[in-house]
């Protein structure tokens, strides 16, 4: 199946002219699989908030391109509004975006914009708040009367109800508690798991991403490091390791495991891959 | 377009021009501006637009920068020059053209006035590209500090230039985010008529607005946390002092404005 985007030798610069020129993104090219949950980790400063603006155009590319289903969304540079709806982009930090009167209102901002009206659109803020947590009592109030994490599930509405084919996160559960982080992580599951849209997850942190996507993409300063399922990229801890990144706790202990002379296979992330691993492990030792 | 606005920014370097003190980059520009407006022949503002060069060349700022620096008031560049340029009156016609008429003397003023505001522009830029914001406003208070007497509130004031200065790149990085994340939802800045044009402002300028609030009142509870009670006895951890380098621009600065004087009795 084509790939629902595409992206080629895409190279951006900022400050071209200036003495404070620097690329965050160089010769970067990898296929997004349409339906799949990828996520993309780096350090602070690789370049992860830069790629995705290039996603729905908000930043024009220095060179390479972007093509989405296979068509260059700079093609026709009139058209790039249409490309936003397509792929919905939620920033870090989103809250500072909310302006309007009442919540209900502000998540209609984006639907307003595609044009819909009435039933529709009634329709599509109702669900995005369902969707990400947002009780019907509080569609009502003003955003600005809401706490730090529910402006959060407002703003991720926001971008949800334009029902975009690909929805793009940046780091959605910084600054969150453990328990609103996992409680929203569901909410994004859940939306993966009902729409089958495509998902692009942004996050710092690895057993975020091990225990939420079906690809992950390693990005180190402006480069693609290494790209694969989890257990091929967390396989490869050492390389991960050496770019200054993190490998889930569960791996983590079975490498530790491991070195202790105990054969499990390093790149498990999951707690319950560790169990099973050291079940067999168990019963083979008793088998001898 | 955002990019453009290059007021209050800062180059960090290690250049001569860095090291000068405030107050004597202050008072040069000052300088500056006073032979600029006395300089009244091709000559003059020729030296003035080398001593310029000179100093942009020793500062490592890129002409680019200062360049760029110029764009926002192009248009008042073109204005002045076609005004100076066609209602000049009086004068040796050059060119008559129906009512249309430039005479050498418009001719003359309109270079002028273009050369001066573009001098007077880049000038005053090179020196807050080579000062930053905080040694900026400690010159201006340690030079205005005689006012003190006559109850001007020159420590407020460098203060309120200071924090304003200091927030006028946050500002903008902010609203350039603002405008992101509206457009990503579809937002149209560029459509419409003046007042769709100026309704999709909204979207902008609510949050600009709650976030500067935001930061004022944080900014307030973070003086306060450190004991700001105003200038009264309050001591610097830099003191500004004057080098010998500051002595050989100040002289400098004083002989070329002197010059540029003089040369006026010489032409016509
Ligand atoms: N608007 C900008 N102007 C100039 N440089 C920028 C701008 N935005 C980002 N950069 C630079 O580009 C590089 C990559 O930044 P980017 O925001 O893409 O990193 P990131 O991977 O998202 O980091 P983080 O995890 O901290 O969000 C950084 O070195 C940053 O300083
Ligand atoms: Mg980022």
């Amino acid at each position: 199946m084509e790939p629902i985007l595409q992206i080629q030798h895409l190279t951006h610069t900022y400050g071209v002219g200036t003495p404070f020129q620097r690329s965050a993104v160089e010769d970067m090219s990898f296929d997004v699989r349409d339906g799949e949950f990828l996520g993309v980790i780096g350090h602070t400063g690789s370049g992860k908030s830069t790629l995705i603006q290039h996603l729905n155009g908000l930043l024009r590319p220095t060179s390479g391109r972007v093509l989405l289903r296979g068509k260059d969304i700079w093609a026709e540079p009139k058209k790039i509004r249409d490309v936003r709806f397509q792929v919905g982009l939620v920033f870090q930090y989103p809250e500072y975006q909310l302006f309007e009167e009442t919540v209900y209102k502000d998540i209609a901002f984006g639907p307003t914009n595609q044009g819909l009206t009435g039933a529709e659109l009634d329709r599509r803020v109702r669900e995005a708040a369902r969707l990400v947590g947002v009780r019907d009592d509080q569609l009502d109030k003003s955003p600005f009367e809401l706490s730090g994490g529910q402006k959060r599930r407002v703003a991720l509405a926001g971008v949800m109800a334009m029902e975009p084919e690909v929805l793009v996160l940046d780091e959605p559960t910084a600054g969150l508690d453990p328990a609103g982080r996992e409680n929203l992580m569901a909410n994004i599951r859940d939306y993966h798991r009902n729409k089958k849209r495509t998902i692009i997850l942004v996050s710092h942190s690895m057993d975020e991403i091990a225990r939420n996507v079906d690809r992950i993409l390693v990005l180190k300063s402006g480069h693609v490091l290494l790209q694969g399922t989890p257990a091929e990229v967390f396989a490869r801890a050492e390389e991960l390791l050496s770019a200054g990144l993190d490998v889930p706790q569960v791996t983590r202990v079975a490498r530790a495991l491991r070195e202790r002379g105990l054969a499990i296979d390093p790149a498990v992330y999951t707690v319950e891959a560790l169990e099973r691993e050291l079940t067999a492990l168990r019963e083979g030792g008793a088998s001898c | 377009m955002l990019k453009d606005i290059t007021l209050g920014q800062y180059f960090p370097g290690d250049t001569l021009a860095h090291k000068l003190d405030p107050r004597t980059k202050i008072l040069l520009v000052v300088f500056y501006i006073v032979a600029l407006f006395c300089a009244k022949s091709l000559l003059a503002y020729g030296i003035l637009a080398l001593v310029l060069a000179v100093c942009v060349r020793i500062s490592k700022v890129g002409l680019k920068s200062l360049v760029r620096g110029l764009k926002p008031v192009v248009f008042i560049l073109i204005f002045t020059g076609v005004l100076n340029l066609f209602f000049t009156p009086g004068g040796h016609t050059l060119v008559q053209w129906g009512v249309v008429r430039i005479s050498a003397e418009g001719l003359r003023n309109a270079v002028f006035m273009v050369l001066r505001i573009m001098l007077l522009i880049m000038g005053t830029f090179l020196m807050t590209y080579t000062t930053s914001p905080i040694s900026l406003t400690d010159g201006l208070e340690r030079l205005l500090n005689g006012l003190k007497k006559l109850h001007v509130p020159v420590h407020e004031l460098a203060m309120i230039m200071s924090i304003a200065l200091r927030f006028i790149p946050t500002l903008i990085e902010e609203t350039d985010k603002i405008m992101s994340a509206q457009k990503a939802r579809g937002a149209d800045f560029e459509s419409g008529n003046v007042i769709q044009k100026a309704r999709a402002l909204i979207p902008i300028l609510v949050p600009l607005f709650v976030s500067a609030i935001r930061r004022a009142e944080e900014l307030a509870v973070a003086m306060e946390c450190r004991c700001y009670h105003g200038g009264e006895g309050r001591t610097k951890l830099h003191v500004l002092k004057y080098e010998g380098r500051d002595l050989i621009a100040l002289t400098l600065g004083v002989l070329i404005t002197a010059g540029i004087i003089a040369l006026r009795q010489f032409t016509v």
